[in-house]
């Protein structure tokens, strides 16, 4: 689980110069997304820094249905534009609603 | 020092309705022997299960909320655990949670007071309100 959260960061800081956005640095969902791509993808905003919603209940499936893959997996913040501490509240979240049968571990079809 | 949990619990879907209040009285009745105190308990209903827990794929899910110390909690969950009908359950210590939550609301509460009048704001009021003051004096 601890490396999930560390290889999206290894490329960033191993390309700085020939990455995509190059000299800018490391950024939100920037370089870190797609291979190759030249220009900046627009910077996403955290959903909870927006809306201010301070707790991540595990109980509101819904909410966190938002951050599940089909299969069941936990999608990474550079996808979603979460913001670090909200990400690991919501992993928590989540995690949590796993163990209590509110979400599935994994999910086929 | 009081610390409070919530513990959410799944009973099996094919136990009487009758039944499944005398278990939360049971467990009501621990928490208060055991010198805590129930603050709340809700009943959410049958819901279908997201895999399938001893054969089952619904449950009864229970929440409720309690001030207990560890001791306590550690007893109830005995009981949860050694009781049959029910198949699952879940403790979290929310105390922590609040207190975060409070000093985060009260930290709102007076820089929404500051556009009033001015008053000069510790440093963690400085540092937000930059970010943040927009979406407050909006």
């Amino acid at each position: 689980m601890a490396d999930e959260t560390t290889t999206p960061r290894a490329p960033e800081g191993a390309a700085p110069t020939g990455g995509p956005g190059g000299p800018r640095g490391p950024r939100t969902g920037g370089p870190g997304g797609p291979g190759g791509r030249k220009f900046f993808r627009r910077k996403k905003v955290c959903k909870f820094c927006t809306e201010k919603i301070d707790a991540i209940p595990y109980r509101d499936v819904r909410l966190l249905q938002q951050f599940v893959a089909e299969r069941g997996k936990i999608v990474p913040r550079r996808l979603t534009g979460v913001c670090t501490t909200h990400q690991r509240r919501l992993t928590k979240a989540i995690k949590q609603a796993r163990n209590i049968a509110l979400l599935p571990f994994a999910a086929r079809y | 020092m009081e610390r409070f949990y919530e513990v959410m619990f799944i009973v099996r879907p094919d136990t009487q309705d009758e039944e499944v209040d005398k278990l939360i009285a049971g467990f009501e009745a621990t928490v208060t022997n055991g010198g805590g105190a129930v603050r709340s308990t809700e009943k959410l209903g049958r819901r279908k299960l997201a895999y399938m827990v001893r054969k089952f794929n619904e449950g009864n899910y229970i929440l409720m909320t309690i001030d207990a110390d560890g001791v306590l909690v550690h007893e109830l969950e005995r009981r949860l655990r050694v009781s049959e009908p029910v198949i699952k359950f879940i403790t979290v210590r929310m105390d922590e949670e609040q207190k975060r939550l409070d000093k985060v609301r009260a930290i709102r509460a007076t820089r929404k007071k500051l556009s009033a009048q001015p008053v000069p704001a510790p440093p963690v009021e400085a540092a937000e309100a930059p970010a943040e003051a927009t979406p407050a004096s909006a």
